[in-house]
């Protein structure tokens, strides 16, 4: 199984990269997806996206190869995105296929779960009068992460 | 040993990248920002809210005890919020 990473400006297409996962394959029983949107809170204008080159593809295909591990997957893809994005574009693109649903479910939720908690981008948020500010970092992202810390059963 | 800021960090320090070359005295990442921290005003207000500053040594999350050498690539940067 090759996992897909990508970062990058350009928006996703989620259909066709949910295709790539199934098509010409018989072996995928379930194919999970998430995708992160930008909601337009409190007059917000765009979300800006800055990363660290090089340690966020080492992150991520970090945080993928702990889901290979735990689950058995067919396939996966996590596309995310920096720079300017706008209300209503995608952000981050999370899929997960396995032969059965609760794994493709699950690692799909780890996935991301990690992602906001353990790959270094941040975000911050222009508004339409001018206005910006760094986004903070929420405690409830820090708990939806740790609940994957303790070992499967 | 090169040090990198991001976000508010590269907006404080007015920077994004640096070289700098510590004394021996520093070896680990809380010494080397007890160091950078006094090297301008922008570098102290930086990392004026420690408790907001995070850091990465070789491009792997480290904590304030972690070692650092001559050579190594130091991030600082904020809490992450990708996702």
């Amino acid at each position: 199984m090759e996992p897909r990473i990508r970062v990058q400006e350009e928006p996703f297409d989620a259909a066709a990269e949910m295709a790539a996962l199934s098509e010409g394959r018989t072996d995928v029983g379930g194919l999970a997806s998430f995708i992160g949107l930008c909601r337009a809170d409190d007059g917000l204008a765009a979300l800006v996206l800055e990363h660290y080159p090089g340690m966020t593809e080492r992150a991520i295909g970090r945080i993928v190869a702990e889901a290979v591990e735990r689950w058995p997957l067919t396939g996966c893809t996590v596309i995310h995105r920096v720079g300017r994005i706008r209300p209503g574009e995608g952000i981050v693109l999370v899929l997960a296929a396995s032969a059965h649903r609760a794994a493709a479910l699950e690692s799909c939720g780890f996935l991301i779960d990690w992602l906001k908690t353990r790959a270094p981008f941040w975000k911050r948020e222009e508004f339409a009068d001018g206005d910006d500010r760094w986004v903070e970092a929420r405690d409830t992202d820090d708990a939806a992460a740790a609940r994957w810390d303790a070992p499967r059963p | 040993m090169r040090i990198l800021y991001f976000a508010w960090l590269r907006q404080k320090t007015g920077i994004a990248e640096e070289t700098v070359s510590p004394p021996e005295t520093v070896r680990d990442v809380a010494g080397l920002i007890a160091w950078l921290a006094v090297q301008s005003p922008g570098h102290a207000d930086a990392f004026a809210q420690a408790r907001q500053v995070r850091a990465a040594v070789n491009q792997e999350f480290a904590r304030p005890g972690d070692p650092v050498a001559p050579g190594d690539e130091v991030a600082f940067f904020p809490p992450v919020t990708g996702g």
